[in-house]
């Protein structure tokens, strides 16, 4: 624990409140841990009412494997070209990571789109959350990523314009890492996602 | 659809005349409150000072001033329950109509758990926990500010709905399909829902902020098994909140669904599945009571070390039987329902993993006793709660254990014994401890002691008041007395439904005294100063600095090298040493946004319950609006100058010399 320590030995008051780097990362990945908790909640949840379907649809009608496939390219793309525009940002490369921050967003943009077209197409044929605790469970926990997602796409928005008016400063570069951990922790929930609810109900 | 959702006239309960009456004593304190500050000018002192505050012993300051309000809302709540279940014998009505009722004990419930004994907690632990391990304040001093005033924004939900609709009347674990808009059509649920959601993010965040903190921001040298007790405790409980709390929010996040966009998660109809909230509130719910009472044991073991003028004894295992404890919290809740049809393997296994924790615990209280064995202990007011706490909390504890027995707990399930046990360990284990704290470090945050003499009668009343009114309900639960009955026709039990209200009495004298003691304490502050800021004779750094502290905690941080660091410190005859020459300190400004997020949030919550959606967006928007407005603020921090360090530190310094001449 002595290297831990050492980050106030150094520079005991800079460390403290400029909230740059290591601690306010730290913090972040904490709040992540939470974050990963509650999606637990609601997987828990999807795990013990999937089958209560009501006499309504079950996943096995239905979702559309290939149509979930896109998205989940789209969102899997957007980490590897966020993982480019930390590299940028990293090299002080303005242009560079404002453009791939606009790739990012895009990605993550058609994302949320086929989702919420998704959503749509099941509500409109009647099958919406209120028609049984499958699709509750199910509407919850994917809009519940959904939302996540939206978030980190707002979120994203605000820093591409942080990083055209103040440049790619330490503080700056610290956000830029915790909504990195954000993104990508949102691809992992996704995989379980897409394992839990879309695979393993068609199967 | 009205501009104001359901929100009309008719919310205000104007034909309870309890209510009414209550309502109008608010109303004039306040006034009365408000009266004051404007004439003694202190409207600029309260929001320089201390709302906009990111200091983290004023913050602690303000969590204990909450709980305190909310220890007499509580506590008044009690009384009404106590006086009733005297008064409605033998078929009687008594004065309380049963929805009335049914909304004063889950109100009870969740303002003691929620808005009584965590803020205590967190209180104590901001004030303590930066300057045990040598920190000039915690990781995230905002977060810190806006964590208490999401605190404090569910407290003012809870409290609006005395006055404005209803409080739930499901009890304080809201278990649907009654908490469902079936059956509780009404804005109670939703009050509870959303002051619960918003508090319990605040409580989120703090749990995060301290973490952080202890893991990044120890004193240079001070090793994890060098950490003192309390803030071990402190952090195990924390570690706790982070993965507990999700869990709740979680929870009520799909009943909020359930009730507004009729989802059918816990609902009878459409494959919804009840179970699934109970083993989901509990998996919050349970590791919940370890978050209350571990913090308390680290202050007992605090107090037990510095009255019996010893080091702790066994210091290692006190740390693995918190961890112990922490981890055997999550695999037990089952314990809550073993009536509920899980089986007699599943409850076999719960049975067994809730009895074991008695073992840690009970490491923690021959520990105390070993430490208080041959060392010059002294009866002070901490130690008498100390003291106190350690028999009626191991009561508490053995009839856990019993409760703990599958076959046992279906005669005793729901019944008023269980209420004894939960209370037995509540109220010995986590408010004493809360107590003990307080007065402990009372000299610390305010520079002076509280008086021992009203601090003992407080003592004496709350111990006695509390074997009376719950002792009682031990054999109400053994005679077949289930909980939350409005009025009772069973002659057998009335003897003992007197006693209990008598208890109730006793202990309501405690907290006056222990309300006269703050009073008397305050009014004589001058005779009872501390100037050495160790008035104690401590072993841990918090005691190295004045009372109260330095904004900045320490001019130089401290190294650290044993587990009583100030106490090596002194018997080196390094404590109180001058330094020659002070750096500048950085620290952090103050900042409003806390208290206006937390306000925001509060506008929300409010809409939410009363379906006044553009209310709510507003509410929502300018909450997100105000952080962005704080992200973006660079003027957040200065510098505190070397000669004005110099200055305080010498002033302190000759405290500590004259007192010692």
């Amino acid at each position: 624990m002595s290297t831990l320590s050492h980050t106030m030995d150094a520079g005991a008051h800079d460390e403290h409140h400029h909230d740059t780097g290591k601690v306010t990362l730290f913090g972040f990945w904490l709040y992540l841990m939470t974050d990963c908790l509650l999606f637990a909640s609601v997987f828990a949840t999807y795990a013990v009412l999937y089958m209560n379907t009501a006499g309504g649809v079950s996943g096995h009608d239905i979702f559309e494997l290939d149509y979930v496939a896109v998205e989940t390219a789209a969102l899997l793309l957007s980490s590897i070209t966020y993982g480019f525009a930390m590299l940028a940002a990293h090299k002080k490369n303005v242009s560079g990571t404002l453009g791939w921050l606009v790739i990012t967003f895009i990605f993550g943009a058609v994302f949320i789109g086929m989702e919420i077209n998704e959503f749509h197409h099941l509500i409109a044929q009647g099958n919406g959350p209120d028609r049984s605790a499958f699709l509750s469970a199910f509407f919850a926990l994917v809009g519940m990523h959904g939302l996540h997602v939206t978030a980190g796409l707002i979120w994203m928005a605000i820093m591409m314009l942080e990083v055209i008016k103040r440049g790619l400063g330490n503080r700056t570069l610290t956000r830029l890492g915790c909504l990195s951990m954000f993104w990508h922790f949102l691809d992992v929930i996704w995989i379980c996602v897409f394992t839990v609810v879309y695979l393993m109900g068609v199967i | 659809m009205s501009l104001l959702g359901k929100l009309s006239l008719d919310a205000v309960p104007y034909h309870e005349p309890i209510i009414m009456v209550t309502l109008a004593a608010i109303a004039v304190g306040g006034l009365a409150l408000l009266a004051i500050l404007t004439k003694y000018k202190a409207w600029g002192m309260l929001w320089n000072n201390w709302i906009t505050s990111v200091d983290h012993k004023r913050l602690g300051i303000m969590y204990i001033v909450v709980a305190m309000i909310m220890l007499v809302r509580g506590f008044a709540d009690a009384i009404m329950m106590r006086t009733q279940l005297a008064l409605a014998t033998n078929g009687a009505t008594g004065y309380l109509p049963p929805e009335h009722y049914d909304q004063i004990f889950s109100a009870h419930g969740v303002i003691m758990i929620i808005f009584m004994a965590m803020p205590f907690m967190i209180g104590l632990m901001n004030i303590v926990v930066p300057l045990q391990i040598g920190a000039r304040d915690v990781a995230f001093p905002f977060l810190n500010n806006l964590s208490f005033w999401l605190t404090a924004s569910g407290a003012v939900l809870i409290n609006i709905s005395l006055g404005v609709g209803e409080f739930a009347r499901t009890g304080w674990v809201a278990y649907p399909p009654l908490s469902e808009l079936t059956y509780s059509p009404g804005v109670g649920v939703d009050y509870y829902i959303w002051a619960l959601q918003i508090s319990g993010l605040g409580t989120l965040l703090t749990g995060v902020n301290f973490l952080v903190t202890v893991f990044k921001m120890r004193a240079p040298g001070m090793k994890l098994m060098q950490i003192p007790v309390f803030t071990w405790a402190c952090t195990w409980a924390n570690i706790l909140i982070v993965a507990s709390f999700p869990i709740l929010t979680a929870t009520l996040g799909l009943l909020t669904l359930d009730r507004y966009l009729d989802f059918h998660f816990f609902t009878n109809e459409a494959g919804g599945n009840a179970m699934m909230y109970i083993n989901l509130f509990w998996a919050w719910g349970h590791p919940e009571v370890y978050i209350l009472v571990l913090p308390a044991f680290g202050i007992f073991s605090e107090i037990v070390a510095t009255f019996s003028s010893k080091k702790l004894f066994g210091y290692t295992s006190m740390i693995m039987a918190n961890g112990a404890i922490s981890i055997l919290g999550f695999i037990v809740w089952l314990h809550h329902f073993f009536t509920m049809g899980s089986g007699a393997n599943v409850n076999a296994f719960f049975g067994v993993m809730t009895m074991i924790i008695a073992v840690p615990t009970g490491v923690k209280l021959f520990n105390w006793i070993f430490t208080m064995f041959r060392g010059k202990v002294r009866i002070t007011v901490p130690m008498l709660w100390t003291l106190g706490a350690m028999t009626t909390f191991t009561i508490g504890g053995m009839t856990g254990v019993l409760l703990a027995v599958p076959g046992a707990d279906f005669v005793l399930h729901n019944s008023l014994f269980l209420i004894a046990h939960f209370h037995n360990t509540i109220i010995g284990g986590a408010v004493f401890g809360y107590l003990a704290g307080f007065s402990y470090w009372f000299p610390k945050a305010t520079g002076f002691k509280l008086n021992a003499k009203y601090g003992k009668a407080a003592f004496w009343c709350w111990q006695i008041g509390f074997y009376v009114a719950f002792m009682p309900l031990y054999v109400l639960g053994f005679l077949g007395m289930t909980r939350r009955l409005n009025h009772t026709d069973n002659p057998d039990w009335n003897i003992w439904l007197y006693i209990a209200c008598v208890g109730a009495f006793i202990i309501l004298l405690g907290i006056i005294f222990q309300f006269t003691q703050l009073y008397v304490s305050i009014r004589d502050r001058k005779q009872n100063l501390d100037t050495t800021g160790d008035p104690w004779g401590a072993r841990t750094l918090e005691w190295s600095t004045a009372s109260p502290p330095q904004f900045y905690n320490f001019a130089k941080t401290p190294e650290v090298h044993s587990i009583d660091a100030f106490m090596e410190a002194k018997e080196n005859g390094t404590a109180y040493a001058k330094q020659a020459e002070y750096a500048p300190i950085h620290m952090p400004k103050n900042t409003s946004a806390g208290v206006l997020m937390g306000a925001a949030l509060t506008v929300m919550g409010f809409a939410l319950i009363w379906h006044i959606w553009w209310l709510a967006i507003v509410g929502f928007v300018g909450t997100i609006g105000i952080f962005i407005v704080r992200a973006y603020n660079t003027d957040v921090d200065y510098y505190v100058q070397p000669d004005e360090v110099k200055r305080i530190e010498e002033a302190h310094l000759k405290n500590v010399a004259e007192v010692a001449a």
